[in-house]
């Protein structure tokens, strides 16, 4: 087998071009890690927009395996009528937070309408809990089996075992490399061609987050729960699998949020253009 | 050519921003992809392979979870229509339901018409289970009832029968839009066979130990465990076994399915 393949195994031909290193170009991302990883992002993007559509249907959440109108969610975003108009308001617990214009109540078509989430969030826009269904099971069955797809081929190919998995070495250099993330200092040279360890620890994170994210989201369904009782009893109860389904969403999210962040920092146009032709530019080291 | 005043411009942009998000709504949130019908087919597929991964997995009829007593909600919300009203059902309800009747019909051998009574003195079963409404808030409720199985078998059904259709009292004409456009329309439901045979579909006539309740679906109801909410058709007055329900009503094989939701409600 050749390293070709391997993911991010660099593919750099040692001592070849030391007299005048321009620039070292790399294979980097194997063509199934681009082509998963961007109808991950196409699915997870659909996902999260039409499931906060499916939330605004029932915009609260409860822990274990009931819970309803007439039951105390831990969460709620609501509408409330007070003395100057409709107000929207996020309950957490006790604690209750004036949201008006974001959650609770905001314009939808130019009027404040009760909403959870509000327009600009959701997919569709409007609210429809039976389009916003149909577009989530769908994009549902995409994760799941590019999910799958993904994992196959990482077990297979040793990528997840090299590319992800962290090493001892590695876990020794969290300080320096959260000290690194600090300072905005990116890998470059030789260190660049290998995922430093918060890089693994991130998407091992996530790898660990959309599975997490799919098991709550069986356990919500009676025919799965029929087959296996012991699935949402795995996460407390239905309801409570429904709140840990959110839960897993919010860590999905702020993954990506990071990720950008990230992909902008290190310089976002050989970033994207690695997922895209697997080819990857190394950062020259700065003397 | 005149010059645009920083007023002008302001708005100008502004506008712009705004059409420019509404633009996003309706490309990047697929406002634009769900008036078209090939879409739409595109995404319903993920139906047919949740139903036959489910039909797959369960196959050996797995029966949904029960629950003890304890567990039982101490208030069940009542959803969908709380009192079919009208003349007829208002009489039903002064006479106790002495006189609802629950036919069977279509494909059987034996068309049945039962009354409550009747179906009280057949073998019942008694289970204590979630309800999962599509919204996305459950209930645990204990419901008491004739197995469809056995009032099935008793009717007949013919061969070629593949669907099981539940008639309702209610009409949810003129009930505020709820997920889409509503229009006039009678309840009903209708299930696969191998669902309308499996040991916990009842008919049920009892919740928590009391007659069935009008917010509840008095006098008779249906509880499909394994599908959500919207299965569980109340105020049952016929049961059709057919071959096809393509002809009846919106076509689609049920009140909120003629309105866009999944006939298979096992998700």
């Amino acid at each position: 087998m050749t390293s070709y393949e391997d993911g991010i195994t660099g593919a750099a031909k040692p001592g070849a071009a030391l007299p005048k290193p321009k620039r070292e170009v790399i294979y980097r991302h194997a063509a199934l890690v681009r082509l998963t990883h961007w109808l991950n992002a196409l699915a997870i993007f659909v996902l999260v927009g039409s499931g906060l559509n499916i939330f605004n249907a029932h915009p609260q959440l409860y822990w274990g395996q009931k819970g309803g109108e007439l039951d105390t969610p831990f969460l709620a975003l609501q509408a409330i009528d007070a003395p100057g108009g409709m107000r929207g308001q996020t309950v957490i617990g006790q604690f209750h937070f004036d949201t008006t214009g974001v959650l609770g109540v905001s314009r939808q078509a130019g009027e404040l309408s009760a909403r959870g989430w509000p327009d600009w969030l959701t997919i569709p826009t409007y609210t429809d809990l039976a389009d916003a269904r149909h577009f989530h099971f769908f994009f549902a069955w995409i994760l799941v089996l590019n999910g799958l797809a993904y994992l196959a081929w990482g077990l297979g190919s040793r990528h997840l075992r090299r590319d992800i998995w962290p090493t001892k070495a590695d876990l020794k250099s969290i300080p320096r490399s959260i000290w690194d993330h600090v300072r905005l200092k990116h890998p470059t040279g030789e260190a660049a061609k290998r995922y430093n360890v918060l890089q693994r620890l991130a998407y091992l994170g996530l790898i660990l987050a959309v599975t997490g994210m799919v098991l709550t989201g069986l356990s919500m369904s009676p025919g799965i729960d029929a087959f296996a009782n012991w699935l949402p009893q795995l996460f407390g109860g239905r309801q409570s699998a429904r709140a840990l389904h959110f839960v897993f969403a919010s860590l999905i999210v702020l993954f990506i949020v990071v990720h950008l962040v990230e992909v902008v920092l290190a310089g976002p146009i050989n970033e994207v253009q690695s997922m895209i032709t697997g080819r990857y530019t190394v950062p020259r080291e700065h003397d | 050519m005149a010059l645009l005043t920083r007023r002008q411009a302001l708005v100008g942009s502004l506008s712009g921003a705004g059409l420019l998000l509404a633009g996003c709504g309706q490309i990047f949130q697929g406002d634009a992809l769900t008036g078209n019908p090939s879409f739409l087919r595109v995404l319903a597929a993920a139906e047919g392979w949740t139903r036959a991964s489910q039909r797959f997995l369960l196959g050996g009829g797995a029966l949904a979870q029960e629950f003890k007593a304890a567990d039982i909600s101490p208030r069940f919300k009542a959803n969908g229509t709380l009192n079919p009203g009208g003349d007829d059902y208002d009489r039903h309800v002064e006479e106790g339901f002495a006189n609802w009747r629950l036919k069977i019909d279509g494909m059987v051998a034996h068309p049945l018409s039962l009354s409550v009574a009747e179906l009280r003195k057949l073998p019942a079963r008694s289970q204590i289970t979630r309800h999962d409404c599509v919204e996305g808030w459950s209930a645990i409720g204990g419901w008491t009832g004739t197995p469809l199985a056995l009032l099935l078998k008793a009717a007949g059904v013919l061969p070629g029968a593949k669907y099981v259709v539940f008639y309702c009292a209610d009409n949810l004409d003129g009930e505020p839009s709820k997920g889409g456009e509503q229009g006039p329309g009678q309840y009903y439901e209708s299930v696969a066979l191998v669902d309308a045979m499996h040991p916990q579909t009842l008919i049920a006539y009892d919740m928590n130990g009391k007659p069935l309740d009008v917010a509840h679906g008095a006098p008779l109801r249906l509880r499909v465990e394994r599908q959500l909410g919207y299965k569980h058709a109340k105020y049952v007055q016929r049961i059709q076994l057919v071959s096809d329900f393509r002809r009846i009503s919106g076509g689609k094989g049920g009140y909120w399915e003629d309105r866009g939701y999944e006939w298979y409600a096992g998700v």
